[in-house]
């Protein structure tokens, strides 16, 4: 069977009624649990597997990928309307997106992570009908060499949120590498910096750093300054839609988000949160503004979203390839097939054809869903900047740690939660960038365990990293990425000088 | 996140409500009963209960159930709770499994499954050694030699250190007559997905994990079976054992239930056949074969013993590796 008629057919299975009200229920669903903190796809799937004992797959799939989709939405409403990301992927929305609902341009920014979102959403399903076999035969040549060298890649995009200065960048940096180090080490089962504490074995959730940096870190900052200074909000100033030049600048940064995005999610190792910091670092460098980062740059929000969405279709590359689940909610969707007595690996698309294309088709109608539900609420979403700022936070709060409780339902996760808020508060007081460490903290940690894992498999020789052509390439990009805008700088200043 | 993190079940509200109440064990068994899951939803352990749970009540055996999940370092988070709140109760049943022996050794504990009432081994899963298909070892007798040749140049996949994964590796290394020290044991987690794209991009030697994981990838030729960690010939799955090839080596990961501490002789009884009862129903066998687990029923006593034996083995791999004391 070819791609396309499967991919009609897995519409036809999708597209009956009751299926569309499943997917409303999903991305419903997957919106609020995105909104709020902590609460993430992979758990609410996982909660939701009963579901499998009662109704037939095409519905169960259709739920999911509503979920898994609509939650990466609702996280990004939260990053750009509050500045408080639910889960990771979306805390690079944040920079950009909440600096430009804070100048009245929610809106905007709302719409282009929207049709972003549905852009990459749609070619990332394309990609995944048409090119699945092809990509994946790619992301297994990537060897832990390779994924080493695709860290360092990404650690050069700190440098685009490091702020004004390098000195508290790199401490905010280095701050997370610690936070990252936290736990039992994988390679050799030595638990580090736990202090003999049980609850400290499993590392420390990225969520909860998120969650107590962002949102309780900016309450706490809000409510000091509060007397002081009054903080200007401009819920809506201008158009509530996207300009003519809202679009020109969008489009070329959704579609290079979602390029940027598919293939890294297909990688095994490759998650959704790299693909949001290399997307957000190609845009500032490439952009015709780029002193408008830091400060609202709409492409900052389409890129980002765009290289979401895409690494969210992505995943499902090795899934319905392989049948490797690469991903915390890839794994639940696959205890899902064995609900129904389907063991997912190479042959899936061969021996249930029928059920993959479902699943593809309603990952599409997932998206059409989204931005159906979406656009039409981004006026009622940007009149919560009309909420008074001491309950709009008030709100927060209480999102952040009832969030933080269902995760785990542990205090000490409450304690960190709060600890890490206070330690955010200083940071924003004393003007030290966040940002940069959550993205030590993602990226320390699998950087290591990738390094370390070369090293034992090439017996401890470094030269692995030179002799892998994938491993070079990716090193001499970032060293491209690193010198590149300071010389061409030089040049342009001695170019001025000698013109002068 | 999810592997990572304890979650409580919206079923599992009143879970604390009626912990403690000390019903009368003879009188009225099984109304309800409460099932501690120490993984977090989605994961094997959860699933086991899960299943377990939808069987009891599809049959009758109980008439109402609460489940809890209490997840993170390996169950070890949740097995000191579970002592603490359900200590006497005769209604509460605990999923443990091979993970939790090693993790109780490796983080140092201070509870135990010694602490509990073993009730029941109910499933398991036997380890599987495999070699990528480009692979140019086609038997495990040529494998061993590579072993014994240069064991350092052998690279292993599998899940975290410490696991059975790990502990299965480590047995075989012995057998072959390899200092632990000098393996290249390179650890994957994520539900298993690294490890398998290292296998199938051939870039590790040889990879281990349960058959069910390894099952479709052998049927489809991507990865060669050498040999399987169950006592004796599995049927319905085609590989040769260990010992059947000469290497000594048997290993299981194994799940079961366990009862709460300090349960009277006839309450520890009543679980025992309550479990008894339940391998014995239709729904439980069709779950066993949906599923692809093995049926490694063994209750009661025949289970004490069982566990005695595997924390010992596991001990002193772990021991060896610098793991354990």
């Amino acid at each position: 069977m070819g791609s396309l008629s499967g991919l009609l057919d897995g519409f036809a299975n999708a597209l009956s009624p009751m299926n569309l009200l499943w997917a409303l229920f999903g991305t419903t669903l997957g919106t609020f649990i995105g909104v709020l903190p902590g609460l993430g796809p992979a758990l609410t799937i996982a909660l939701l597997l009963p579901l499998t004992f009662q109704v037939d797959p095409a519905a169960a799939f259709i739920v999911f990928g509503g979920i898994y989709f609509g939650s990466q939405f609702g996280g990004s409403t939260t990053s750009i309307l509050i500045n408080t990301p639910g889960e990771s992927a979306s805390i690079v929305i944040a920079l950009e997106g909440n600096q430009m609902a804070r100048r009245g341009r929610g809106g905007p920014a709302l719409a282009t992570a929207a049709i972003g979102s549905f852009v990459a959403g749609t070619i990332g399903v394309l990609c995944l009908s048409l090119l699945a076999p092809v990509v994946v035969r790619v992301a297994l040549a990537f060897a832990p060499a390779d994924y080493f060298a695709l860290m360092v890649l990404s650690f050069v995009t700190v440098a685009a949120v490091l702020g004004n200065s390098l000195l508290r960048g790199l401490a905010s940096l280095g701050l997370g590498l610690l936070l990252g180090l936290v736990g039992v080490d994988l390679q050799s089962g030595q638990p580090r910096f736990t202090f003999g504490s049980l609850d400290l074995l499993d590392g420390i959730d990225v969520i909860i750093v998120v969650v107590g940096l962002f949102a309780v870190g900016e309450t706490l900052h809000l409510a000091a300054r509060h007397r002081s200074t009054r903080e200007e909000i401009t819920p809506v100033e201008g158009s509530l839609w996207m300009t003519a030049q809202d679009w020109a600048r969008s489009w070329k940064a959704w579609i290079r988000g979602a390029f940027i995005g598919f293939p890294l999610g297909a990688m095994p190792a490759g998650g959704a949160e790299i693909p949001t910091f290399l997307s957000y670092f190609v845009e500032k460098k490439l952009s015709k503004h780029p002193e408008e980062f830091g400060r609202g740059a709409i492409e900052g929000v389409a890129g980002p979203e765009a290289a979401n969405n895409a690494a969210g279709a992505g995943v499902f590359v090795p899934l319905l390839t392989l049948g490797i689940p690469t991903s915390a909610t890839a794994a639940v969707m696959l205890s899902a097939f064995q609900s129904y007595g389907i063991n997912p690996g190479p042959q899936l698309l061969t021996s249930h054809a029928d059920l993959v294309w479902t699943l593809i088709a309603s990952l599409y109608i997932g998206n059409v869903m989204l931005l159906v539900l979406n656009l039409p609420l981004v006026g009622l979403w940007v009149q919560i900047l009309r909420v008074p700022t001491p309950y709009l936070y008030g709100g927060i709060l209480l999102f952040a740690t009832v969030g933080t409780y269902g995760i785990s339902r542990s205090v000490f996760d409450l304690v960190l939660l709060y600890a890490v808020g206070l330690a955010g508060f200083f940071m924003r007081r004393y003007a030290f960038p966040t940002s940069p460490v959550i993205i030590g903290m993602i990226l320390g940690p699998l950087a290591e365990q990738q390094f370390r894992r070369a090293m034992t498999m090439s017996q401890g020789d470094l030269s692995v990293f030179l002799t892998r052509p994938i491993s070079l390439t990716l090193l001499v990009l970032a060293v491209i990425a690193l010198s590149a805008p300071p010389l061409l700088a030089y040049r342009r200043h001695r170019r001025a000088l000698a013109s002068a | 996140m999810l592997d990572r993190r304890s979650f409580l079940a919206a079923t599992a509200g009143l879970a604390a409500a009626t912990a403690g109440l000390g019903l009368p064990a003879a009188a009225k068994p099984f109304g309800s009963v409460s099932l501690f899951i120490p993984g977090a939803p989605g994961g094997g352990w959860d699933i086991t209960g899960r299943v377990i749970d939808e069987v009891l009540k599809k049959n009758g055996l109980v008439r109402s159930s609460r489940i809890t999940n209490v997840g993170g370092a390996g169950g070890t988070i949740g097995l000191p709770q579970f002592i603490n709140q359900y200590d006497g109760d005769p209604n509460a049943l605990f999923i443990a499994g091979a993970i939790m022996v090693g993790a109780i050794i490796t983080n140092k504990t201070p509870v135990n499954l010694g602490l509990l009432k073993p009730v029941a081994r109910l499933t398991g899963e036997y380890q599987v050694l495999v070699v990528p298909a480009a692979s140019p070892v086609k038997t495990l007798a040529e494998f061993m030699a590579l072993l014994k040749q240069d064991p350092k140049a052998v690279t292993w996949a599998g899940g975290a250190p410490g696991g059975t994964d790990h502990i299965f590796a480590c047995l075989i290394a012995k057998a072959a007559g390899v200092p632990l020290s000098g393996l290249s044991y390179v650890a994957f987690t994520g539900g298993g997905g690294e490890a398998m794209a290292s296998l199938l991009g051939n870039q590790v030697s040889a990879g281990i994990s349960g058959y069910g994981e390894f099952a479709e990838q052998i049927k489809a030729g991507n990865l060669r079976a050498l040999a399987i960690s169950a006592p004796s010939r599995v049927a319905s799955i085609e590989i040769p054992t260990l010992v059947e090839q000469g290497v000594d080596v048997t290993i299981s990961n194994w799940r079961g239930v366990f009862g709460a501490p300090n349960l009277r002789e006839a309450e520890t009884a009543a679980l025992i056949e309550l479990a008894t009862a339940m391998v014995q129903t239709q729904d439980w066998k069709q779950q066993l074969a949906t599923r692809g687990w093995s049926d490694q029923f063994l209750p009661g006593a025949a289970f004490a013993a069982y566990l005695e034996q595997d924390v010992a083995a596991t001990r002193s791999v772990l021991a060896d590796l610098g793991l354990a004391k």
